[in-house]
């Protein structure tokens, strides 16, 4: 399997007015054209382990590593230049809310095609085509229809669909989804991440799935990364799950209520300061 | 049984929507309900009509006994007290946990404040170390603590109880859920409780009902869902979705 991202020992630090704030800690993983799922609890680090990787980290911290590379590109020694060509055309992000990553002025067919334009040469025609084509392809109903709509327009699911047609339209070899589903129902959430799934596998791309939902990750990609306190504390097939070793990945597990069991009370997490360390 | 909130073809409407279009449902004494659905099903509105914040067209909500009017008056607050979504949104921001524990008890005119505060920060497992502290300096979970203490502080009988943990982290999410059982046990209260994840109404709830589209899809024993003994379609996808992705 050929590799599309290394990471490692990243380290992404904040300034802030008490001190240093190390929100990643070394983390390391490399990913293939393959779905693999960072979970754990806010404040984990999981979401700025994406951002990093998408270049996205505000401007006032610190990312370091020994390595970060996509295809052979060193993603910290790029020149800001070459990463905006990298961002959006060849390593994509999806965020959790579409009602705060779209933009709202903008009907949702010319941020469709702003994202085109900019990373091809495409005519006007040709780029409205494929929009309307890729609109499709995430199983909106009436693509024309969509096409003139503005995001306040669309419900929640309809607005995400937009933004995976979005991000697929360049053509992306690698996708960032941090929490894609958090903010949708869960009946609409099959029907989001069946599209990604179908998506992803049919191009051959590479997936990160950001989550702090263990269940539906495991469920959902091949390998999972659990975080805790900025720093990876297990890695493990998502079919290994049950076999976890760590008593965070355990205890996470255990403290959601399942139908059908009968834990009166719930088990809840007993963290131990060294997990952190 | 008697009943301690029974909701009799009840409509909401705003504007022109319907959001409850003519629901019924009787909830026992000591007993936990639960409403599940997707966003827009009218599920909170039900909840909000109840607490007097949503505007009731017609229908009738009783509360242990007695028919409540187009005004709820104190004495129905004393009895019903609301725990909300998100408690980053339901704190006010620039109130230390000590003022805010005060204005209910304050409006209510009870002596006994002191007391009574720190019997509530004491029973939510907060501490008399977070009084005087503001609620940014809170996590999530804690702040959740603090808007239930807030609702118990005036010993109401029944809770309702809008996805209470939805904002929640899953692990703070189980010490919550053991908090509200165990207060639950300790009172005895009534719960009418809102989410639309049916392994926490199983979890929480004897009883529970279906909604959609502003009405009733079906009611339901928390043992049904278990033996998957549930008839309408609706309730089958919301099941399904519950146990994860699967790849077709």
């Amino acid at each position: 399997m050929s590799t599309l991202l290394e990471v490692d020992d990243l380290r992404v630090t904040f300034p802030t007015r008490t001190g240093l704030i190390e929100a990643v800690r070394g983390v390391s993983f490399s990913l293939g054209r393959e779905r693999l799922g960072i979970v754990g609890e806010s404040g984990s680090g999981k979401s700025q382990t994406g951002r990093a990787i998408m270049g996205l980290t505000p401007t006032q911290a610190e990312v370091t590593a020994n390595k970060l590379a996509f295809d052979g590109i060193d993603l910290l020694a790029a020149p800001p230049r070459d990463r905006r060509a990298l961002r959006g055309k060849r390593i994509a992000m999806i965020l959790q809310d579409p009602k705060y990553s779209l933009d709202p002025v903008m009907s949702i067919g010319r941020q469709i095609v702003e994202t085109l334009r900019t990373h091809e040469k495409a005519g006007k025609a040709e780029a409205r085509d494929r929009a309307l084509a890729m609109l499709e392809a995430v199983q909106i109903r009436d693509p024309a229809r969509v096409f003139d709509l503005h995001p306040h327009e669309v419900s929640g699911g309809m607005g995400q669909r937009a933004m995976i047609a979005m991000m697929l339209i360049a053509g992306p070899e690698m996708m960032i989804a941090d929490e894609p589903t958090s903010a949708l129902d869960v009946t609409v959430q099959l029907d989001v991440l069946g599209i990604l799934d179908k998506l992803v596998s049919e191009r051959g791309m590479g997936l990160i799935f950001i989550s702090h939902d263990l269940r539906l990750v495991s469920s959902f990609c091949d390998r999972v990364i659990v975080m805790y306190a900025g720093k990876v504390v297990e890695q493990l097939a998502a079919s290994e799950l049950g076999r976890a070793q760590h008593p965070y990945t355990r205890g996470l597990l255990n403290c959601m209520p399942k139908i059908g069991a009968d834990r009166h009370p719930l088990p809840v997490l007993d963290r131990k300061p060294e997990w952190a360390a | 049984m008697t009943s301690a909130l029974s909701v009799d073809r009840l409509e909401v409407i705003f504007d022109r929507f319907r959001a409850l279009k003519g629901v019924s449902l009787d909830v026992l004494s000591g007993e936990s309900f639960g409403l599940v659905g997707e966003s827009g099903s009218g599920k909170s509105t039900l909840l909000r009509a109840i607490a007097g914040l949503a505007p009731a067209a017609s229908g009738s909500i009783t509360v242990n006994g007695k028919r409540l009017g187009a005004r709820r008056d104190k004495a129905f607050y004393r009895e019903v007290q609301m725990v909300f979504q998100d408690p980053y949104g339901s704190l006010h921001p620039r109130q230390t946990v000590d003022r805010l524990l005060q204005e209910p008890l304050a409006i209510h005119g009870f002596a006994d404040g002191e007391k009574r505060i720190q019997r509530a920060l004491d029973e939510v497992g907060l501490g008399t170390g977070f009084r005087f502290r503001y609620s940014h300096q809170l996590s999530g979970g804690q702040r959740q603590r603090v808007a239930i203490a807030r609702a118990l502080i005036l010993e109401p009988s029944i809770l309702l109880l809008d996805e209470p943990t939805s904002a929640l982290d899953a692990s703070v999410q189980a010490e919550v859920l053991n908090l509200l059982e165990e207060i639950r046990r300790r009172r005895n209260l009534t719960f009418l409780m809102v989410s639309h994840d049916l392994a926490i109404i199983t979890h929480m709830c004897e009883r529970l009902m279906v909604m959609q589209n502003g009405e009733a899809v079906e009611h339901l024993t928390a043992d049904d869902l278990v033996r998957r003994h549930v008839t309408k379609d609706y309730t089958r996808n919301l099941l399904r979705a519950s146990e994860g992705f699967v790849r077709v």
